[in-house]
C-alpha cells in the first residue's frame, strides 16, 4: 500500500481549484465548471475504489500515511476505519451533485464559489481521514472559511448576518476545543489519535473538563439544543449548494467526533454526561419540531427538523449499544442525502419564484408533475417511512435508546408523529392544494441536470432503505470495536476506584 | 408462486405509475392483470394448503442486521396469511376493474392504478410478513397509500386534511406498535414471530416496571400492540380519521377503509395470539374497547345524511365486533368475520359508488330517493350487501356475527355476557342505520333538484360485474367456509397459527340466543321502514324535543373538537411560543445577539478615546502618569 490513496483524495480537489484560478477569467465558466466536476467525480470513483479495497473485517485503521510535519511535535498522520470511510464517500457524493446544482442557482462569481467549493470539500475530507488532533483541529477549522463565504458572498439579503452568527457561534466552541487539545498535548505527550484512544488512559478528573470543551464545540456544529439557533439562519441565507454542503456534511462532522474523540478518549465522562446528551437531544427533537410545524419559510422548517433528526444521532451514539450508534451513523448518512435533496429542491424553487415562503406556493403538482414526484418521495424519506433510509437510522436509535431508557425512547418518537404532521402539512401547502398564485402556472419543469442529481439521490435513498446491508457490514466491526473498548475502559475504571 | 403473488402487484404499480406515457388504457389493463393473476395464485396457495398442506416460509434477503437485531423481508404461508391472501387480491382486483369504469371520467387513471396496486403489495408485504419489522413495514407502507389516495383529488382542500389526519392518527397507533416491538426485542432478544411466540410461556409472570409502577411485561406488550392496531382498525379514541377518510374516491373506500387496511389491525391481534392469550387484562382491555366502538360507530350511523359515512361508521363498528372477538378468545371467528364483512362490505361500498354515479357525485341520501326503478342492478345488489351486513339467515354476516355473539356467551365469564348483550343489540342498530340507509335511498319520494330522475343512469358493465362477484361472495362465503373456520373442521384448518390456550368448546347453546339475533334484525326491516319512509313526522317531532342528543350523536359525540381542544391548537401554540419566545427572544436574545450587542457597546467607547487630537491623547497621558506616580508615592 505505498500509493497514498487518502492525500490524493484529501489534495485533488485543492489542485483542481488552482486549476480553476489560474484559468483565464475570460472565457471562464463553462471551462471551470468541467474542470469542477471533473476533478470531483474523479474524487468520488477514487474514494468508491477506497470503499472496495476497504477490509470491513479489520478494527484497526487502514491506509495509514504517516509523515513528519513539525518534527517531534506534529505528524501530519492519516488512516480510515469503517466509520470514517462511510463520510468519505458521502462527501465526494454530495460535492459533484452541488456542483451540478450551481449551474442552475449561481450567477455571479461562478469561479470563485466553484473554488470554495472544492477547498471546503478538500478540508471536510482532511476531517474525516486525521488521526492527528492538530491536523483534525487544522482541516475543522478551515472548513468554516470557505463555508463563511459561501453564505456571506452568495447568500440572501441577510447573508451578513447570518455569516458572522455562524462563524461566532462555531469559532466559540472550537476555541475550547483547541484549548482541550492542547491540553492532551501536555498531559499525554502526543496529538496521536491512534496512541491516545490504544495506549493512554487519561485521568478521569481531567476527561470530565476536556469532554465539555470537546462538547461545546461538537454541540454547536450538531447543532444541539439550545446552541442550534445559527443553523436556520445560515441555511435560510446560504446558497442552495451551500445549504446541501451545510447539511449533508458539515453537521455530520460533530456526529463524527463524538465517535472519534469523545466516546473513545473520554468513555467515564462520556458515561457520566449520558443524561445531560439524553435531556437535550429530547428536548431537540420535541422542541424543533414544534417550531418547525409553524415555519412559513421552507429552508427554515427543513432546517428545524434537520435540528430534530441530529436529535436521533446523538440520542443513538450515546446509548452505546450496537443498534443505537450503527441506527446513529445511519441517520447520519440518511439525513445527509434527505436533507441535501429536500434543499436542492427548494433550491428548484427558488430558482424559478425566488421566493422561499411557503404561502407563495399551493398546487404546483399540475404544472411540475416531476418535480412535485420527487419532492414528496423525499419528504416520505424525511418522516422515516420504512422503506427509505429514514426509517432504518430512526428505528435503530429508537431500538437502542428503549435498552437505556424507555421514557426516553418514547418521547423521541412522539417526535416521529410530529415529524409526519409538519412534512406532510408543507408537502400539502407546497404541491397540493388550489392555485393562488398566478406565478406557479409559468413554472418550468425539472431540466436534465436537475433531474440527474435528484434522481441520483432518490435512488440512494431508496435502494439503502430496501437494503442497507453495505453499510452495516462497512461499519459493524470499527462499531464493535468502539463499544467494547468503552465498556472495558468503563470497568477499568470501576475497578482502579474500587 | 408464492414470490409473484407478492411482487406482481409492485410490477402493476411501477408499469401503470411509468405506464401514462403509453396512455391510460396500458396501465388499466397491466394493474387489474397482474392483481387478478396475483389474485389466483393466492387462491391456488389457499388450496394447496388446505388440501395438501403446503406451507412455508420463504427467505428472500436480510433487511436490517445491526448486532442481534435482525430482520429478513419474507414470505410466511401458513393458514391465517393464506386467508388474508384470498381476502385482499380477490377483493383487490375487483376494485380494480371496477375502478376502471368508476374512474373513466378522472385525469389521472394511471396514478390511480398505481397506487392501488402499491397499496395491494404493502398489505400483502404485511400478511405474509414473518417478524414485526416487516410488518410494519406493511403497516406504514398501507397507511401511506391510504394517504395517497384519501388525498387523491389533491385540489380539495378537505381531502388532504383528511389525508394528513389519517396518516397521523395512524403514526400515533404505530407508535403504539413500535414500542411493543423495542418491548418485545428488549426481553426476548428477537423481531421473529416464531422466536418471540416459543419464549412467551417462559415470561408469562414476568413483572417490569414502566412508569414509576410495576406491570405485567405481556399484558404491557399486548396493549401496545393493541394501540397499533386500534389507530389502523380505527377503534374508539382513533377513529376519528376513517370517516374523513370518505374524502378519497369510493373504490378506495370500498378496498382500503372497509375490506382489507382497517382489518390489518384485527389481522394483528389473531396474528399474536401466542402472546394475548397470556394475558387476560390484555384481552378484556380489547373487549372492552371493542364494544364500545361497536355502539357508538352504530350509534353515529343512525344519524349521519352522507351516505358513505355511513358505511364508514357501519364499518367501525363491524371491526367492534371482530375485536370483542378476539377479546372473548375467538379468535378463528373474528377472521371469519373478517372475510365475509370483505366481501358485503366492499359490495356496499361499490354498491354505494354506483349510486354516487348515478347521481352525478352526489352522496347526500337526504338528495336521493325513489330511484330503485331506475337503478334496479345496484338496488338488487346493494340489498343483498344490507342482508348481509344485517346478518340475515343464511347470508354470510349471518353466520360469522351470530357466531360472534354465540361464542361470547359460551366464554362464560362476565366480559363474555356484556360482549353478547352488546353483540345482540348492535346487531339490531346496524340493522336499523342499513335500512334507514336502503329506503331514503331507493324508496320515497325523489328529492334531487339538481338532476332530474330521469338522468339518473346504470352504471356501465364494467362496475356490475365486481359487484355482482361480490354479491355472490356477500350471499355465499359465509355457508361455504363455515364449517372450514369455526366449525368442526377449524382445528384441522388453523393448525398452529391461531393459538388457543384453552379453547372455547362449541356446545349447547340456548335457543333463544340463537333466534334472538335474526328475529332482532328481521323486526328492524318494518321499523325502520315506518320510521324513516311512512311516518317521518315522528321522528321528526323527537328529533326537535331532543336537539342535544341528535346533535351529539350527529357531531360524532364531539370528538373531533375534542382533540382539537386539546391536541392540534395547544400544539400549534407551543409550536409558535418555542420559536418566538424561545428561539428569538431567548436563546438569540441573550445568545449570539446578546453577546455582539455588549461588545459593539464597548468598542463604540473605546472608538471615542480615539479621536485623533493630540490634546485628548496629551490629557489621557497626563492622567496615567500622575496615577502611576501617585501609586509608586503611595507605595
Amino acid at each position: 500500500m505505498n500509493f497514498p490513496i487518502l492525500s490524493t483524495l484529501i489534495f485533488l480537489p485543492l489542485l483542481g481549484s488552482v486549476f480553476i484560478f489560474l484559468s483565464n477569467k475570460q472565457e471562464s465558466n463553462k471551462g471551470a465548471k468541467y474542470v469542477a466536476l471533473f476533478t470531483s467525480c474523479a474524487n468520488f470513483l477514487l474514494s468508491i475504489f477506497l470503499w472496495y479495497s476497504f477490509d470491513p473485517t479489520i478494527a484497526n485503521f487502514q491506509f495509514v500515511e504517516e509523515k513528519n510535519w513539525i518534527s517531534g511535535f506534529i505528524k501530519f498522520k492519516l488512516g480510515i476505519d469503517g466509520i470514517s470511510i462511510l463520510f468519505i464517500v458521502l462527501t465526494t457524493f454530495i460535492i459533484p451533485i452541488c456542483i451540478i446544482s450551481c449551474i442552475n442557482s449561481i450567477k455571479k462569481r461562478m469561479n470563485e464559489f466553484l473554488i470554495s467549493i472544492l477547498i471546503l470539500e478538500t478540508f471536510m475530507i482532511g476531517v474525516f481521514c486525521s488521526l492527528d488532533l492538530v491536523i483534525f483541529y487544522l482541516f475543522f477549522e478551515a472548513g468554516l472559511i470557505p463555508m463563511f463565504l459561501i453564505i456571506g458572498i452568495w447568500g440572501g439579503p441577510k447573508r451578513v448576518y447570518s455569516a458572522f452568527k455562524f462563524f461566532l457561534y462555531t469559532l466559540l466552541g472550537s476555541v475550547l476545543m483547541l484549548v482541550a487539545i492542547i491540553t492532551i498535548y501536555w498531559s499525554t505527550g502526543t496529538t496521536d489519535i491512534v496512541e491516545i484512544i490504544n495506549e493512554i488512559k487519561i485521568p478521569s478528573e481531567l476527561q470530565y473538563v476536556l469532554w465539555l470543551a470537546f462538547f461545546s464545540s461538537f454541540a454547536v456544529k450538531m447543532p444541539m439544543w439550545p446552541v442550534h439557533t445559527w443553523l436556520p439562519d445560515a441555511h435560510v441565507e446560504a446558497p442552495t449548494a451551500g445549504s446541501v454542503i451545510l447539511a449533508a456534511i458539515l453537521l455530520k462532522m460533530a456526529g463524527y467526533g463524538f465517535l472519534r474523540f469523545s466516546i473513545p478518549m473520554f468513555p467515564i465522562a462520556s458515561e457520566y454526561f449520558t443524561p445531560l446528551v439524553f435531556v437535550l437531544s429530547i428536548v431537540a427533537i420535541i422542541y424543533t419540531s414544534l417550531v418547525a410545524l409553524m415555519q412559513d419559510d421552507m429552508k427554515k422548517l427543513i432546517a428545524y427538523s434537520s435540528v430534530a433528526h441530529m436529535g436521533y444521532v446523538t440520542l443513538g451514539i450515546f446509548t452505546f449499544t450496537k443498534y443505537g450508534v450503527e441506527g446513529g451513523m445511519f441517520q447520519m448518512i440518511s439525513h445527509g442525502l434527505i436533507s441535501a435533496a429536500l434543499f436542492l429542491c427548494v433550491g428548484v424553487l427558488y430558482d424559478r419564484t425566488h421566493s422561499r415562503m411557503i404561502s407563495d406556493y399551493g398546487g404546483v403538482v399540475d404544472y411540475i408533475p416531476k418535480f412535485s414526484f420527487i419532492f414528496i418521495i423525499f419528504t416520505l424519506g424525511a418522516l422515516g417511512l420504512p422503506g427509505t433510509s429514514g426509517f432504518i437510522g430512526e428505528f435503530l436509535v429508537l431500538v437502542g435508546t428503549f435498552q437505556k431508557n424507555y421514557l426516553a425512547a418514547i418521547l423521541a418518537g412522539l417526535g416521529v408523529i410530529l415529524c409526519a404532521a409538519y412534512m406532510l402539512w408543507l408537502a400539502k401547502r407546497v404541491i397540493f392544494g388550489k392555485i393562488i398564485n398566478s406565478k406557479i402556472e409559468t413554472l418550468k419543469d425539472l431540466n436534465f441536470s436537475e433531474m440527474l442529481i435528484l434522481v441520483l439521490l432518490g435512488l440512494t435513498v431508496l435502494v439503502f432503505g430496501f437494503y442497507p446491508g453495505p453499510l452495516f457490514e462497512t461499519m459493524g466491526v470499527s462499531v464493535d470495536n468502539l463499544i467494547n473498548n468503552y465498556q472495558l475502559s468503563l470497568k477499568e475504571n470501576i475497578v482502579t476506584n474500587n | 408462486m408464492e414470490y409473484a403473488v407478492v411482487f406482481l402487484p409492485l410490477v402493476g404499480a411501477i408499469l401503470s405509475y411509468f405506464g401514462k406515457f403509453f396512455g391510460n388504457l396500458f396501465s388499466q389493463i397491466f394493474s387489474c392483470l397482474l392483481v387478478s393473476i396475483s389474485a389466483i395464485l393466492s387462491i391456488i396457495i389457499f388450496y394447496n394448503g388446505y388440501t395438501n398442506n403446503i406451507y412455508g416460509n420463504y427467505q428472500i434477503f436480510e433487511w436490517i442486521s445491526s448486532g442481534e437485531f435482525n430482520a429478513n423481508w419474507s414470505i410466511l404461508i401458513d393458514p391465517l396469511s393464506t386467508v388474508m391472501l384470498v381476502t385482499v387480491t380477490t377483493v383487490s382486483s375487483l376494485v380494480h376493474i371496477y375502478s376502471i369504469g368508476y374512474m373513466s371520467h378522472d385525469p389521472h387513471k394511471p396514478r390511480f392504478m398505481s397506487y392501488l396496486s402499491l397499496f395491494t403489495f404493502s398489505m400483502i408485504t404485511l400478511v405474509v410478513s414473518d417478524n414485526f419489522l416487516q410488518l410494519f413495514f406493511g403497516w406504514e407502507g398501507v397507511g401511506l397509500c391510504s394517504y395517497l389516495l384519501i388525498g387523491f383529488w389533491y385540489k380539495r382542500n378537505s381531502a388532504n386534511n383528511a389525508a394528513i389526519k389519517a396518516f397521523i392518527v395512524n403514526r400515533v397507533g404505530d407508535l403504539g406498535l413500535a414500542i411493543a416491538i423495542f418491548l418485545m426485542f428488549f426481553y426476548f432478544g428477537s423481531v421473529n414471530f416464531s422466536e418471540i411466540f416459543s419464549l412467551i410461556p417462559e415470561f408469562a409472570d414476568e413483572k417490569i416496571s414502566f412508569f414509576g409502577s410495576d406491570y405485567n411485561l405481556i399484558t404491557l406488550i399486548c396493549l401496545f400492540l393493541f394501540v397499533g392496531a386500534m389507530g389502523k382498525s380505527a377503534q374508539f379514541l382513533l377513529h376519528t380519521w376513517l370517516p374523513d377518510a370518505m374524502e378519497g374516491p369510493t373504490p378506495v373506500s370500498a378496498l382500503i377503509h372497509a375490506a382489507t387496511m382497517v382489518t390489518a389491525g384485527v389481522f394483528l391481534v389473531v396474528r399474536c395470539s401466542p402472546i394475548y392469550e397470556f394475558s387476560q387484562a390484555a384481552l378484556t382491555f380489547i373487549a372492552i374497547i371493542g364494544m364500545v366502538t361497536a355502539i357508538f360507530a352504530a350509534s353515529v350511523a343512525i344519524v349521519q345524511n352522507d351516505i358513505k359515512k355511513i358505511i364508514a361508521y357501519s364499518t367501525c363498528s363491524q371491526l367492534g365486533y371482530m375485536f370483542f372477538a378476539t377479546g372473548v378468545g375467538a379468535y378463528h371467528v373474528a377472521i371469519f368475520h373478517l372475510f365475509t364483512h370483505a366481501f358485503f362490505k366492499a359490495l356496499l361500498f361499490l354498491g354505494a359508488g354506483s349510486v354516487i354515479h348515478a347521481f352525478k357525485d352526489e352522496q347526500d341520501i337526504r338528495k336521493m330517493g325513489g330511484v330503485w326503478k331506475k337503478i334496479p342492478i345496484t338496488f338488487i345488489l346493494m340489498i343483498v350487501g344490507t342482508l348481509a351486513l344485517t346478518g340475515f339467515p343464511f347470508l354470510s354476516g349471518f353466520y360469522s356475527k351470530d357466531a360472534i355473539i354465540e361464542f361470547s356467551y359460551l366464554r362464560n365469564s362476565s366480559i363474555g355476557n356484556y360482549a353478547t348483550v352488546v353483540g345482540i343489540f348492535t346487531a339490531f342498530l346496524t340493522s336499523i342505520y342499513s335500512w334507514r340507509l336502503i329506503f331514503k335511498t331507493f324508496y320515497g319520494k325523489y328529492n334531487n333538484k339538481v338532476i332530474p330522475i330521469n338522468k339518473t343512469h346504470e352504471s356501465p358493465l364494467i362496475m356490475l360485474i365486481p359487484l355482482f362477484f361480490l354479491g355472490i361472495g356477500a350471499i355465499f362465503s359465509g355457508y361455504f367456509f363455515k364449517e372450514m373456520f369455526i366449525g368442526n373442521l377449524n382445528n384441522i384448518f388453523w393448525k398452529e397459527s391461531i393459538f388457543f390456550l384453552k379453547e372455547i368448546k362449541h356446545d349447547y347453546i340456548p335457543l333463544w340466543l340463537l333466534l334472538s339475533t335474526p328475529v332482532l334484525v328481521i323486526v328492524a326491516i318494518p321499523i325502520s321502514y315506518y320510521y324513516f319512509i311512512y311516518n317521518q313526522n315522528i321522528l321528526e317531532n323527537f328529533k326537535k324535543t331532543n336537539m342535544p342528543l341528535y346533535n351529539f350523536l350527529l357531531n360524532k359525540w364531539y370528538i373531533d373538537e375534542l382533540y382539537d381542544y386539546l391536541f392540534v391548537n395547544p400544539l400549534k401554540k407551543i409550536g409558535k411560543f418555542f420559536w418566538k419566545k424561545g428561539d428569538e427572544d431567548t436563546i438569540d436574545r441573550f445568545g449570539p445577539d446578546g453577546i455582539s450587542k455588549v461588545i459593539k457597546f464597548f468598542s463604540n467607547k473605546a472608538v471615542q478615546f480615539q479621536s485623533g487630537y493630540i490634546y485628548d491623547y496629551a490629557f489621557v497621558m497626563l492622567i496615567g502618569l500622575s496615577a502611576l506616580i501617585t501609586y509608586l508615592i503611595l507605595n
